[in-house]
């Protein structure tokens, strides 16, 4: 008896004992890499949604900077005016689309030719093959961007992890492109770059091929009535509207997701309900269950 | 158990196919007339969970594959194709992944379940294997169907566990060489994984049918561990009684499911995994899905390659021997005072093992991942051996009814004794 009290005592030892050697163990980040700060989007939380003018903004941002290298292979100009997206209209698809020239063929003589883009046509791709994005980036590959805000997340650590089922926290991805593009800053005294090597704050071991992509006033956003574009034109805007465009990207029927999410728990919830009563009556026919019986 | 049949088919068509083809005769014994103990638990509803995850899992998975293609070049677009073109694709593709996740859920609660109340034990031995089996399949399956997305953690998965095999002397080489069709994780290794992944669902269908079937014949435990004596007291019919609480807990269940599948989809999964297969970079750290984090854990706690993958198998395998390590003759470990607080512990380990199979292979983690693997084993081989032969079991009930109504009695103020035997007042 003893015994046994003393090896569940020494069991609880070695829990507390895990659990601060633990703590005290450095983080295994692959180096570098702080944590991105939470930013408000507009499609986080059970009734999120995106909004359309921002994701509007956020393709003008991708088109105008990120499109010269990053491909998006998996998004057609249709897409684009698909229910819960950007939402342009059909003309504005057709004519996004057209401004592009897409090869085309073989016709008839057996040769390739070009043809204005159409709305079924995929973004087109910057460069033919990995290998010339590469001689053309000083080596480094611009990754595909179609599901890069899925692909992307941050440690959360104990308990955020946890909690985050409650908060439904989804945004770590979206939260860590935004820091990232807007994390420029310049190499520590002492760390020499070699050409095409930046330092960002957020990157797995700081060193990162892409330059700072991003500087106010370089796109120009659609006027309101009075002239003026309704955000700033600002590198930060600009990291959040194409971030949101990018989590949209990837998750383009969300809106759909979420609105039949809420319908169908709370239908299991009510039937649930309907049914825990059904078996409290079923279950009182038994004596035992019977009114007036302690349980 | 399963007594002679109370069906008395009634209309003329039933009386003609209970002569030819017994079936509705089955059927109604096994599902309406079956005798459930009267004293079952809502941990007594994972069961038919279970069955209602595994049909889910294999509609939606029957309607992915119509969509998917099972190519190196062409998996990881083809289930993009599924989430974006493919009409209420991303609601077949969501449920079929966080499916998996829940049906490891229930699955877990399950065996705990049994590990409690002792399930395992005589008579009902061969039920515990058979589910073992099941629990085994669930696991090539589940690994399996997360290659076939063919995203980083798929293939780098992959590798790191077909790799496995290669410790075992002599034949290891030519096991990998064959599970990979080649000399790496290729596309004849996608090809194989999922036409395996298609077969082996139906594989777990058909044990579940031995694993209900057994249960039939042995009866279900149930929480004081003392089996049926008398039907008519001890028991009340599946139908309505079961089948309405097991509707509810289903429902609650989906419930929790539908949280998931609608609200954080990818919670359960791992980033990398969008990102597609690629040979030359290996991802930072590889780690497999939650429910192998345990078992991922005593695996790297071992520095030796061998070692580590024996005692991998040997965690699940000591499962299967458990019926005949614990050598208490009381099953359930409410009235095991000791047992009941190793239970505890072990349930802990377990975590703790998951959380360490996620964690890197260095450091303090390799220790604690050791001290943990260490607990795991002591559990089934030194602490349920001994236990039964040095602890005192609080008195047990005489029978299921006494321990529901002898506990009314005492609700109303009478003194019974059968009653007071389930109240923590017999020496420890």
């Amino acid at each position: 008896m003893t015994l046994f009290r003393t090896s569940l005592a020494a069991f609880a030892a070695i829990m507390i004992g895990a659990f601060s050697a633990a703590s005290l163990s450095p983080a295994h980040a692959a180096g570098g890499g702080t944590k991105p700060p939470a930013h408000d989007w507009s499609f986080d939380g059970p009734f999120g949604t995106f909004d359309r003018a921002q994701l509007q903004r956020g393709y003008k941002v991708y088109r105008e900077v990120c499109s010269a290298c990053h491909a998006m292979s998996l998004m057609r100009f249709r897409n684009l005016s698909q229910k819960g997206g950007p939402e342009f209209t059909e003309a504005q698809i057709r004519a996004l689309a057209a401004d592009f020239k897409i090869s085309d063929g073989p016709n008839e003589q057996g040769e390739m030719f070009e043809r204005p883009g159409r709305p079924s046509d995929a973004f087109p791709k910057p460069f033919p093959n990995e290998q010339a994005a590469r001689a053309a980036n000083g080596g480094a590959y611009p990754l595909d961007l179609s599901v890069i805000a899925k692909a992307r997340n941050y440690e959360r650590g104990f308990p955020l992890f946890l909690l985050d089922i409650i908060t439904q926290y989804q945004e770590g991805g979206p939260d860590y492109l935004k820091a990232l593009l807007t994390g420029y800053e310049d190499p520590p005294k002492g760390v020499e770059l070699l050409p095409g090597q930046n330092w960002n704050k957020y990157m797995a071991g700081n060193i990162i091929g892409m330059p700072n992509m991003l500087n106010d006033g370089q796109v120009e956003y659609p006027k309101g009535a009075d002239g003026k574009s309704p955000v700033p034109e600002t590198a930060k805007q600009y990291a959040a509207d194409v971030v949101a465009f990018l989590m949209w990207s990837a998750e383009p029927h969300m809106e759909q997701r979420k609105s039949i999410g809420r319908q169908v728990f709370i239908f299991l919830l009510l039937f649930a309900g309907l049914l825990y009563f059904t078996k409290k009556r079923i279950w009182s026919r038994l004596p035992e269950h019977a009114p007036g019986a302690a349980h | 158990m399963s007594g002679p049949s109370s069906y008395v088919p009634k209309l003329g068509i039933a009386k003609w196919l209970d002569a030819r083809l017994p079936l509705p005769r089955l059927m109604y014994d096994s599902f309406i007339a079956y005798p459930v103990p009267r004293n079952l638990n809502y941990f007594w509803t994972f069961g038919g969970i279970l069955m209602l995850m595994l049909v889910s899992q294999i509609l939606t998975g029957v309607i992915l594959a119509m969509h998917y293609t099972p190519h190196a070049t062409l998996a990881f677009t083809s289930v993009e194709g599924i989430m974006r073109d493919v009409e209420y694709g991303w609601l077949m593709r969501y449920m079929h992944a966080n499916g998996a996740s829940m049906f490891f859920i229930a699955v877990y609660i399950h065996i705990f379940r049994g590990l409690y109340y002792g399930s395992y034990k005589a008579p009902r031995e061969v039920l515990w294997i058979l589910g073992v089996i099941i629990f085994l399949l669930m696991m090539a399956t589940a690994f399996m169907g997360y290659v076939l997305p063919w995203g980083q953690m798929s293939f780098w998965g992959a590798t790191v566990i077909t790799n496995l095999f290669s410790a075992f002397p002599i034949v290891g080489e030519t096991i990998v060489t064959f599970l990979w069709g080649g000399y790496s994780v290729d596309n004849p290794t996608l090809t194989r994984f999922f036409s395996l992944h298609f077969l082996l669902p139906f594989m777990i269908f058909g044990v579940v049918i031995l694993h209900v079937w057994a249960l039939h014949v042995t009866g279900q435990n149930n929480p004081t561990g003392v089996e049926v004596k008398a039907v008519a007291k001890d028991t009340i019919p599946f139908t309505p009684y079961a089948t309405i609480k097991d509707a509810f807990a289903l429902v609650l269940f989906f419930a929790f499911f539908a949280y998931f599948l609608f609200f954080i989809p990818n919670y359960l999964g791992h980033a990398d995994n969008y990102i597609p297969a690629n040979p030359a970079v290996t991802p930072a750290h590889i780690v497999p899905e939650w429910y192998f984090l345990p078992f991922y854990a005593i695996l790297r706690a071992v520095p030796d390659k061998l070692g580590g993958v024996l005692l991998m198998f040997a965690a699940i395998a000591v499962l299967v021997v458990l019926p005949w390590l614990d050598t208490s003759k009381v099953k359930s470990m409410s009235y095991r005072p000791l047992a009941r607080q190793c239970f505890w512990a072990f349930a802990v380990t377990c975590v703790m093992l998951g959380w360490l199979g996620s964690r890197p292979a260095e450091g303090i983690y390799v220790t604690l991942s050791q001290l943990f693997t260490a607990l795991y084993f002591a559990y089934f081989l030194i602490a349920l051996p001994l236990l039964g032969l040095f602890e005192t079991p609080k008195k047990l009930p005489g029978s299921i009814a006494e321990s529901v109504l002898g506990k009314m009695k005492g609700g109303s103020g009478a003194v019974v004794g059968a009653a007071a035997s389930a109240e923590p007042n017999t020496k420890g």
